[in-house]
């Protein structure tokens, strides 16, 4: 029997530069617009004669080489309003013209288990759980701390404590009529009584060789290959890393967090295959926009398209779509147009790798790049 | 009486952060009004901040604490569960919610604790003098990099949140205000640091540079003229969409939660003639902060508004501290036992996740941080050498033996009075039959009201303020 797709999203927060990520060293617009923030030529790590990473993200190249990453060039959507807020709600809720609240994987776990049979379907790694998985009666498991203390009550005596939690499984169960915010306690309250027990195995049943780095996104794509291996049934990961909001001292902040994601991913990556546990495991990683094109001496401000990349041995490596135009008449407000609807990309994981119909989720048909192997 | 004990209660928990019953007791004897005038006015009635020294003799190194957490933790907490002047203090965190800055970038506590001391300081005052100083305040210039906004090389990062997050709300203002907003701050910088090595760290201050300072025209909102940061503020103060967008800020932290901020372009307030009166406090009060405090608490819509909130988690957490008392003293420990808890529940204080600070209302509770929410007040409350514990159980003690309706409904009482519904009762009334009726002479008395309490701080209803 063929394993179930999971997906992992990394969201890099706060605006991941573009332009010195998947660098255009062989544009001379990229250097007449970045006369400061720039990544000098003999540092890129050329992909091709066009492109080339951030020196920082080298290790990711092995990714690329082998044909397991596809870079999604110019991924946005139309009049940026290029503040944070909004626009990771656009990308969070699939809605650029009103205020959604919907997350559009709360839909894709509520399509993936209508019946709400595991409270584990999505996981959610950090201290506040995310806008795109959130939709009204659907659990998701968040995880806050470390899975090893993952628990309710623990601080009551054993012998009591049975007792004290089918009181309190009681008193959380859902009557009517208590109003909206005492429905969605009292099914978070149930929720996470059932995911500790499930999750908390997690732990126990792993072992790995791997070294993960001592960082926060290492600890947490450790705790994703944990619940992983233990085969609970989770289908959604999610975890975020940040702050790309680099308006000033953008060299070395940016250097800094592509570091740690070219330390953390291909160490996650590694204990997938030392487990046997890769094959089914695709991993997403996005931002809310790109920054402008013309650096303001320090750093970069909000802009518009920015790039997107998804890995995995599912993937069909290469690149996708083009590096929007950088002449200053195809500018929008001085940043890039984004050439490539953000919804085209969740479209073919949705329907090429999730198997499931990606138009409810989306809220519309759009373009499928084919960057999935079938 | 009882009634007035129950409003009492409310307005500790808005106006700050809950109230002992022997507090509740003694303000509820005064009166209402005369109880708000003394929270707007805490200077002129005597009540003094927590004692810096305290913390000097036990926590020095709270006062500067460098770019580590806890120890900036450790001081706003000690200040938030000690204060004399609750309203002050929440005032503070609200600043601290609107104007968010944060350690992950600024990596210095000792500039963060210093605007949170000009929260504490201006945060009642006029808004335009508060908004000044903060546009001069080292901690925001960096934070929002206009140290790297030149006459030559615009910076719009300040420009822009200053507009959208600060004062009137997306929709108000075009992208050409925000270049121009920008314009208008350049030169407003702060003193080059001195690198960190070999003499520590050193105080930032604001400097103006008048030859960094763009001296040029500039349109901003219809007005045109050489502009510079303070005409940028005296013209955002008498826009009507600032009053409203302060009122509803206002509101939305003490009353009831509003949508999340990028909605009020799109969606009303709930209560649109609550915006209004506060709104017109400010505006007739020429932008005091006071005027529409006092608005807000005297009214009905705040009188009524019980319960319907979600606490936040510094809320949760200072208040249950308040209740159990015991942390007089940072004790060593204080730093990850105590003054992280609010990080672990997902509200990491002097350090919000981004320039918008936190996602509040229900989106404070998931399945992880409710799990650390109940434990944590549940530890608390487990706990029989803290006095509010005592004090608790002595109370009851002196009602006598009690059957298990008395030992649930006085616990209940002296928990807030807290309000429960049906099914929640019914569950802690089972828990306290399993005992029978209580008798002080049983030697697990002591132990059945802990575990009533601990059970009453697991429940949904303890979530709410």
């Amino acid at each position: 029997m063929a394993k179930d797709p999971v997906l992992v999203v990394l969201q890099l927060s706060g605006g991941n530069d573009y332009l010195n990520t998947v660098v255009p060293y062989a544009n001379s617009l990229y250097w007449d617009n970045r006369t400061s923030i720039n990544i000098p030529e003999d540092q890129v790590v050329q992909l091709d004669d066009k492109v080339g990473f951030n020196p920082s993200m080298a290790p990711l190249k092995a990714f690329y080489d082998e044909g397991k990453m596809a870079i999604m060039h110019g991924v946005g959507y139309a009049n940026s309003p290029r503040s944070h807020f909004r626009s990771m709600d656009i990308w969070h809720t699939c809605e650029p013209e009103k205020v959604g609240t919907e997350g559009w994987l709360g839909r894709v776990i509520r399509d993936i288990d209508p019946n709400k049979e595991n409270v584990v379907t999505g996981v959610s790694f950090g201290q506040s759980m995310f806008r795109a998985m959130a939709l009204a009666g659907v659990p998701v498991a968040c995880v806050s701390g470390s899975l090893e203390t993952y628990g309710m009550l623990p601080g009551i005596e054993q012998q009591k404590r049975e007792k004290i939690l089918q009181r309190f499984a009681k008193a959380y169960s859902p009557v009517m009529g208590q109003g909206e915010v005492m429905d969605y306690l009292g099914q978070t309250g149930l929720d996470s009584l059932t995911g500790a027990d499930i999750l908390k195995v997690a732990p126990e049943k792993y072992s790995s060789t791997v070294a993960y780095p001592d960082t926060k996104l290492g600890q947490r794509l450790r705790g994703v290959s944990q619940i992983h291996n233990a085969e609970v049934g989770t289908r959604i990961f999610y975890l975020d890393h940040g702050p790309y909001d680099t308006h000033a001292g953008q060299l070395s902040a940016h250097k800094q967090l592509w570091s740690e994601v070219a330390a953390a991913v291909p160490a996650f990556f590694d204990d997938l295959r030392e487990q046997g546990n890769a094959d089914n495991v695709v991993m997403l990683m996005f931002t809310e926009f790109g920054r402008r094109v013309r650096d303001n001496g320090s750093g970069t401000d909000h802009g518009a398209g920015g790039v997107s990349f998804v890995i995995g041995d599912a993937v069909k490596g290469g690149q996708y779509g083009e590096y929007p135009s950088m002449k200053a008449q195809d500018l929008v407000q001085g940043d890039l147009n984004p050439n490539m609807d953000f919804r085209s990309v969740y479209t073919t994981l949705l329907e090429d790798w999730m198997k499931l119909d990606a138009k409810s989720i989306v809220n519309g048909t759009f373009e499928k790049p084919a960057f999935i192997n079938n | 009486m009882a009634d007035d004990i129950g409003l009492m209660a409310h307005l500790m928990r808005r106006a700050g952060f809950g109230a002992s019953r022997v507090e509740l007791e003694a303000r509820a004897a005064k009166g209402y009004d005369a109880t708000v005038e003394e929270l707007l006015n805490p200077e002129e009635h005597g009540c003094q901040r927590a004692d810096v020294h305290t913390l000097l003799r036990y926590q020095p190194a709270s006062l500067l604490p460098g770019g580590q957490p806890p120890m900036g933790n450790v001081n706003w907490m000690f200040n938030l569960v000690n204060t004399g002047r609750p309203l002050e203090e929440k005032m503070a965190l609200f600043w601290h919610q609107v104007f968010a800055t944060g350690n992950s970038k600024v990596d210095n506590y000792d500039q963060l604790l210093e605007q949170i001391q000009l929260f504490r300081d201006k945060g009642m005052g006029n808004y335009r003098e508060l908004l000044l100083a903060l546009s001069k305040n080292p901690t925001m210039l960096f934070w929002l990099d206009n140290n790297e906004n030149h006459k030559t090389a615009v910076n719009e990062n300040w420009g822009r949140e200053l507009l959208e997050l600060f004062s009137l709300g997306v929709g108000n203002y075009t992208e050409v205000d925000v270049r121009e907003a920008s314009r208008a701050f350049t030169g407003w910088t702060f003193e080059a640091k001195i690198p960190r090595l070999p003499y520590g760290r050193y105080p930032w201050h604001f400097k103006y540079m008048p030859e960094d300072h763009d001296d040029s025209e500039k349109t901003f909102l219809g007005r045109t003229g050489n502009l510079n940061g303070e005409d940028i503020i005296d013209i955002i103060v008498q826009e009507e969409a600032c009053h409203r967008f302060i009122a509803r800020h206002v509101y939305n932290f003490f009353v009831a939660d509003e949508p999340q901020v990028p909605a009020w372009q799109i969606e009303p307030p709930r209560d649109a003639a609550a915006i209004d009166a506060m709104a017109t406090s400010f505006r007739e009060s020429g932008c005091e902060m006071k005027a529409m405090l006092r608005t807000m608490f005297t009214s009905d819509f705040f009188k009524n508004a019980r319960y319907n909130k979600i606490k936040s988690p510094a809320e949760l957490v200072v208040s249950t501290l308040r209740t159990v008392g015991g942390e007089e003293l940072p004790r060593p420990g204080y730093g990850r036992e105590i003054s992280m808890q609010p990080t672990y529940m997902g509200q990491d204080l002097l350090n919000p996740p981004s320039v918008e600070g936190w996602h509040t209302g229900a989106e404070w509770i998931n399945s992880g941080s409710l799990m650390s929410r109940i434990n944590f007040a549940a530890d608390m409350f487990g706990n029989s050498g803290r006095p509010g514990v005592q004090d608790i159980i002595s109370r009851l003690k002196a009602q006598g033996s009690l059957t298990p309706d008395q030992l649930v409904d006085g616990c209940l009482d002296l928990m807030g009075p807290l309000e429960v519904g049906h099914e929640t009762r019914q569950e802690l009334l089972e828990q306290a039959q399993t005992g029978g009726n209580l008798s002080w002479d049983d030697e697990n008395a002591e132990q059945r009201v802990m575990e009533i309490l601990q059970l009453i701080v697991a429940m949904r209803e303890y979530q709410f303020n």
